[in-house]
């Protein structure tokens, strides 16, 4: 997402307007939920940080929507317009969220059989978003694909560009859907819910960790997108590769010699999948086994 | 002259390289390592001169860099909260050799607890070092504060070095179109560093002073530096002068805006003044007579030009993004020294602190603060000091304690 807010970014700047765009993320690296944001003006730009009143919100992964910590539904008003990448529909959406917002699918990404098109789902959202927005032309995305993707070479920009396009061109009916929101009136706005913090007590006042509880409370599992599938038929019982390599020690192997994923806490780094030996370990994309789970059952 | 986006972080690293500095020593941090990366990839691909070295310390880091100063050749470097403090020993020792280099603090809040996002207190760590503080609002200010730092440190009458400070996230990882000036016209404004007859050579060494001293020579010496630190105030402003006849950018040592026919004026520093500049713009929409006050340079003090700003004003609002425990903000209480029992001194000096942690601060909270203190000038009374924090906040705290007590929980009282 920092790469599609930087293709975004350089889009508008190449058409003449005052930019910022930067990426935000916490400690947590590989794997974890990553935010961006792009502002544009003709004036210069004197807000900075988060945006608090977003008149676009793109979401490359849909199963972050659910996870208040990402933050994906943070300042969502009528005047939004949201573009998923989902395989649901928008009014899916639009019930389950209970909002007024525009909500738009991302196309052009359910029907890549290819697997290595995945990567480019940034540079589609940056497309679709730069057609949106309505004043960015299909060659300027391009010239910013080339300007912010040249270090990957040639080939990686033309499989970049294909795929901007084909995202762009798939939401001309609506370019120019997104405008700019009004400004919060320093005459009439909502006070600030201001309290005098309380002196607690140090028992609960000392921000000590002492142990891992914590860790396994919070499901971080749910940023996964891909997910790791053990095949038993192939597994040799060899007890140690993936449950060594998984950086997360969400592995564990029984007595048996069984190995079995903890899914509430990996999240699809898919390291045990290029790990595994008699390649027993298959990645499937987590709507697809989530789809198949619920067959099941 | 180019205009391309850049981070806080790559404007850092391009004007150390159109400083043309000879020496970096380097240490990784969060998140200033991708200026150390980007001028070791620049060295390491022959695209600018200079050397690089990754010390085992912030520590062995900031020795070098004064070590290397002291021989008379540039010296850039860059740092970030814990590691500053890791450093501060030496922090304090090598500004008391007077040999000028610049560091660049990318400021983040420091531990306990542990957070990547900024505040202030790091820097506020460095305050009375002898280092002197220039604080950037914007990616340009960064390359244009770097520039400026050289001609200041290295000029005879300071001879001291400078930390640039730009806030972690919201300049070192933000993009924003930033005028990259030519390198013909970097070296008209700042010549190479002659350090005259204070360098430092092995074969040829020489002594001022002796190696341990009572209290008579050390007293000397630290006022000398401080007297460097004061006469500095001149100096930036003639390098300030020289640098808007070159780059057409006039960097003042107190940025007013909008303040001429204020009656409230916000005081803040750093970036998150920009978010005030907007505020105020939006205030002056709504009708009311608010500025912004934004002290850039830190060290020296620039106590002159704020008494000049804010003498006659009817209501200042400091909002520090600091804390000093036991105490509170550190910018108002050295305002508030500033403007005691000078003629016209704001009857009302309001303290806010807020942005800690780099925790946002939101247009209405800054509509709020003027409220506040508008209302101050009218009852006559000073607001007791405030924490930008609100009830919602101190409900997600409560659900993450709820989360870490049910360890006790599952873990058992004796655990």
């Amino acid at each position: 997402m920092k790469t599609a807010s930087r293709i975004l970014g350089s889009a508008f700047f190449l058409a003449d307007y005052e930019v910022q765009d930067a990426p935000r993320y916490g400690a947590e690296r590989r794997g974890a939920p990553i935010f961006a944001y792009v502002r544009a003006s003709r004036q210069l730009i004197n807000e900075r940080g988060i945006i608090g009143q977003p008149d676009l919100v793109v979401v490359a992964d849909d199963s972050l929507v659910s996870l208040p910590a990402a933050g994906v539904l943070q300042g969502l008003r009528e005047h939004t317009v949201m573009l998923i990448n989902s395989h649901d529909a928008p009014e899916v959406w639009k019930d389950r969220l209970n909002t007024a917002a525009t909500v738009l699918i991302l196309p052009a990404m359910e029907d890549s059989e290819d697997r290595a098109d995945l990567p480019f789902v940034g540079t589609a959202c940056a497309a679709a978003a730069a057609c949106l927005v309505g004043v960015i032309s299909r060659d300027l995305v391009l010239e910013a694909i080339r300007v912010e993707l040249a270090a990957l070479g040639s080939q990686l920009v033309e499989r970049n560009s294909n795929t901007a396009l084909r995202a762009y061109d798939a939401m001309v009916a609506q370019a120019g859907c997104v405008t700019e929101g009004e400004e919060i009136s320093a005459g009439n706005y909502d006070k600030p819910q201001w309290i005098d913090l309380p002196y607690e007590d140090v028992d609960r006042a000392a921000p000590s960790v002492h142990a891992a509880a914590t860790s396994t409370r919070v499901k971080t599992g749910l940023w996964r997108t891909v997910r790791p599938v053990i095949d038993d038929s192939l597994c040799k019982r060899c007890w140690w590769v993936c449950s060594t390599f998984c950086p997360d020690a969400a592995i564990k192997v029984s007595t048996g010699g069984k190995p079995e994923i903890d899914y509430d806490h990996c999240k699809g780094c898919l390291i045990c999948v290029a790990k595994c030996p008699p390649h027993a370990i298959e990645a499937v994309p987590e709507h697809v086994a989530q789809r198949e789970e619920k067959q099941g059952a | 002259m180019t205009r391309r986006l850049l981070t806080g972080n790559g404007a850092a690293a391009w004007a150390a390289r159109l400083a043309r500095v000879d020496y970096v020593p380097a240490f990784p941090i969060t998140p200033q390592t991708e200026i150390i990366e980007t001028l070791a990839e620049w060295i390491n691909a022959g695209e600018m001169p200079g050397r690089t070295v990754t010390l085992e310390s912030e520590h062995s880091m900031i020795t070098a860099a004064g070590a290397a100063a002291a021989t008379g050749v540039r010296v850039f470097t860059a740092t970030s909260s814990q590691g500053l403090l890791y450093g501060m020993e030496m922090v304090y020792t090598v500004a008391g050799w007077r040999a000028p280099f610049v560091m660049i603090n990318v400021s983040r809040g420091l531990a306990s607890p542990i957070t990547l996002e900024p505040d202030h207190n790091d820097i506020m760590a460095a305050r009375d070092s002898g280092f002197l503080q220039i604080h950037c609002s914007t990616c340009q200010e960064v390359l244009d504060s770097v520039l400026l730092a050289y001609r200041l440190g290295e000029d005879h009458r300071v001879r001291l070095p400078v930390i640039v400070n730009l806030d972690g996230f919201y300049l070192s990882f933000t993009r924003e179109p930033v005028e990259l000036p030519e390198a013909q016209a970097v070296a008209g404004f700042l010549s190479p560093y002659d350090p005259e007859s204070t360098r430092f050579r092995a074969s040829a060494p020489n002594s001022q002073a002796v190696a341990v001293l009572g209290s008579s020579p050390y007293s000397y010496f630290r006022y000398e530096s401080h007297l460097a630190a004061v006469n500095a105030a001149a100096v930036f402003e003639e390098t300030a002068a020289a640098f808007a006849e070159t780059f057409g950018r006039r960097h003042q040592a107190v940025e007013a805006y909008r303040c001429d026919d204020a009656g409230i004026v916000l005081v803040m520093i750093g970036s998150f003044a920009t978010k005030a500049r907007q505020a105020v713009d939006q205030l002056r929409a709504a009708g009311q007579a608010v500025g912004l006050v934004r002290p850039r340079l830190l060290r020296p003090f620039p106590a002159e030009q704020l008494r000049r700003v804010l003498c006659g004003k009817q209501g200042v609002a400091v909002i520090d993004q600091n804390i000093s425990m036991g105490m509170g903000g550190v910018l108002h209480a050295e305002l508030a020294a500033a403007l005691y029992g000078k003629p016209q001194a704001p009857p009302i000096l309001a303290s806010f602190i807020g942005g800690l942690g780099g925790r946002d601060i939101s247009p209405q909270e800054f509509f709020e603060i003027a409220a506040i203190t508008r209302k101050a000038v009218e009852d006559g009374v000073t607001p007791p000091a405030r924490l930008l924090y609100t009830r919602e906040e101190f409900r997600e705290v409560r659900k993450l304690q709820a989360i870490a007590h049910q360890e006790r929980n599952e873990l058992g009282p004796e655990a």
